[in-house]
């Protein structure tokens, strides 16, 4: 039932993201329309796609470090990716693919670093371990990438900071092809964390006792939720909230077990992208928001409200 | 015929990763089907590490622990986790649930990998609440429950892993009198009903001498003393392992213990 809901809202989302917009498009010409085919639909897919794997990724890391903050991007992913994006800006790499591939680089560069401070107690991940660490190694990327923006022209650095913000500006077939051919690995990895997932929130070692194999557990969902991220920042760059907030929202909504959590989450994490996105190029036409600051606007407010539902109730 | 040999611990010596001394030096267990074993001794006498290493999440420096005849290093969890079940002193409750999801958990080690919730997994977990005297808890929200009701219920889910061997650390602490009591007749009628092992740590010297049919009593990571309560639980013996002056009488065929005044009035 909730599925059929969720489907609907994603149909019902992605055909308004289709239809709003600058340009008008007159509903005849929909289906002939390149505005709708070449710009529209693959950015709309593609807010989509990284909406759900942000979504699917908070999940797992929440999980994985026991703490309800978590944020794909607070272990350290968004620095090494913005670091990344910067030095591809100041050394003005050529090509369309220089900045989400160095993006990508950074931010599993920061992914690496902080799993191997994660091993640092032996040979198990500890959970706060890494989140101390991603916070370290997010702290470091952000300086040395101050450090290059402070040095940068004026318009390079208006670009940096706008594409630290996240958005969709340079969506294109391309770029959902990436993440469609790259995301699916991960999110049947995690897909088959669910049930072990469920017993690591007891704890580790009761975790163990009902037969996960808590090690290999960690390292495959710290891995799985990682790549997901760093993809997402490849193409759409940082964008905050949507990894910590629809977590939680379909926690509150329809409970705790991961084989529902994860496919809710990424269908919610979808839609809440795709109509942040909307919002971000229709309000202000013809500039544009960054969507991370649309998620932020819309994400809290939501988020606020439904905490109340749930402890008042 | 020869009761089934469940777990068989032979010359175990543990340390810790750091740790100046053993935590457990050449201790031996026999747990087999139908036998209830309590496991007594101060704290950090090695008590959870045997049970760790028994269960193979603690790697010995000498000697060996198996489970069914196999190294219990050489078990996967999930396997394991057919065989053992266990009810852990300490665990989390990090979200909100209520008592049958929980006891559901119990059955993770038999679904499978994408597979859902079968009609036989459902039986099991009302199997085990009925067990248990928990099948009223059922819809229950696990924060609601009292300290006796929780671990009934926790009882419960290790018994829907549908495990020959039970494992409890320290089950009773902080419960009152008659909850302290229920479980200790639970896990005996358990042991006998069903033909379950049980091997539970404790600190109640006078429930162990009178559930238990096998006591193995350590300090400082060695076997001060293993056999039936009678034999065990001598004035000597809890004296010199508790640092504390005692008296020993029968009650009812077992051995009871009347701790001593130091400064009688």
């Amino acid at each position: 039932m909730k599925f059929v809901l969720l489907a609907a809202a994603a149909l019902a989302t992605l055909a308004a993201a289709l239809l709003l917009g600058p340009a008008n498009v007159p509903l005849g010409e929909l289906t002939t329309s390149p505005i709708i085919w070449q710009l529209r639909l693959p950015r709309a897919l593609l807010a989509f796609l990284v909406g759900g794997a942000l979504g699917v990724s908070g999940v797992g890391l929440q999980a994985l470090v026991r703490n309800p903050l978590a944020d794909p991007f607070l272990l350290g992913l968004s620095g090494g990716a913005g670091l990344g994006a910067v030095v591809a800006i100041a050394l003005h790499l050529p090509g369309p693919w220089a900045l989400p591939l160095a993006a990508f680089v950074g931010a599993v560069g920061a992914m690496a670093l902080v799993y191997r401070l994660g091993l640092i107690g032996g040979a198990e991940l500890d959970p706060r371990i890494l989140l101390l660490g991603g916070v370290a190694v997010g702290a470091f990327a952000a300086a040395i990438m101050t450090a290059l923006v402070s040095l940068a022209e004026a318009t390079e650095l208006r670009n940096a900071f706008l594409w630290l913000w996240g958005g969709f500006s340079g969506a294109s077939w391309t770029t959902v092809l990436v993440i469609l051919v790259y995301a699916p690995l991960p999110l049947v990895v995690l897909a088959a964390a669910a049930r072990p997932l469920d017993l690591l929130a007891l704890g580790e070692e009761p975790a163990q006792y009902l037969g996960a194999d808590v090690r290999r557990l960690k390292q495959l969902v710290y891995l799985s939720a990682s790549l997901l991220t760093a993809a997402a920042v490849a193409v759409a760059g940082v964008i905050g909230f949507v990894g910590l907030i629809v977590p939680h929202i379909c926690r509150l909504v329809w409970g705790r077990l991961h084989h529902t959590l994860f496919p809710t989450a990424f269908l919610t994490g979808g839609i809440f992208l795709a109509a942040a996105d909307t919002v971000a190029r229709t309000v202000v036409a013809p500039r544009e928001l960054p969507v991370g600051i649309v998620t932020a606007l819309l994400g809290v407010p939501l988020f606020a409200f439904l905490l109340r539902r749930w402890t008042v109730s | 015929m020869d009761r089934e040999l469940i777990v068989a611990v032979s010359d175990l010596t543990c340390r810790y990763a750091g740790a100046p001394r053993d935590a457990l030096r050449a201790v031996s267990l026999e747990v087999r089907a139908s036998e209830f074993h309590a496991l007594l001794g101060p704290n950090g006498s090695g008590k959870t590490t045997l049970l760790r290493a028994a269960l193979g999440l603690v790697r010995p420096l000498q000697g060996r622990a198996e489970i069914l005849g196999r190294p219990a290093g050489d078990w996967s969890r999930r396997d394991l986790a057919r065989v053992v079940g266990v009810v852990p002193q300490r665990e989390e409750n990090l979200f909100p649930q209520r008592v049958h999801e929980t006891v559901l958990l119990g059955r993770y080690p038999h679904l499978s990998l994408f597979g859902g919730v079968r009609a036989a997994d459902r039986a099991a977990v009302e199997r085990a609440l009925v067990a248990c005297d928990a099948a009223d808890l059922a819809d229950r929200w696990l924060w609601t429950l009292s300290g006796g009701e929780y671990q009934r219920v926790r009882l419960a889910r290790a018994l829907a892993q549908e495990p020959k061997l039970l494992v409890l650390d320290e089950p009773t602490v902080s419960l009152d009198l008659r909850h302290e009591m229920e479980l200790f007749e639970l896990v005996r009628t358990l042991v006998d009903g069903f033909g379950l092992a049980a091997l539970m740590i404790t600190h109640h010297v006078n429930l162990a001498a009178r559930f238990a049919d096998q006591i193995l009593i350590l300090a400082e990571g060695r076997a001060v003393a293993r056999g039936a309560p009678a034999a065990v639980l001598t004035r000597e013996t809890v004296e010199r392992v508790f640092s504390w002056p005692v008296a020993i009488e029968p009650f009812d065929g077992r051995p009871q213990m009347i701790p001593l005044r130091r400064h009688p009035s």
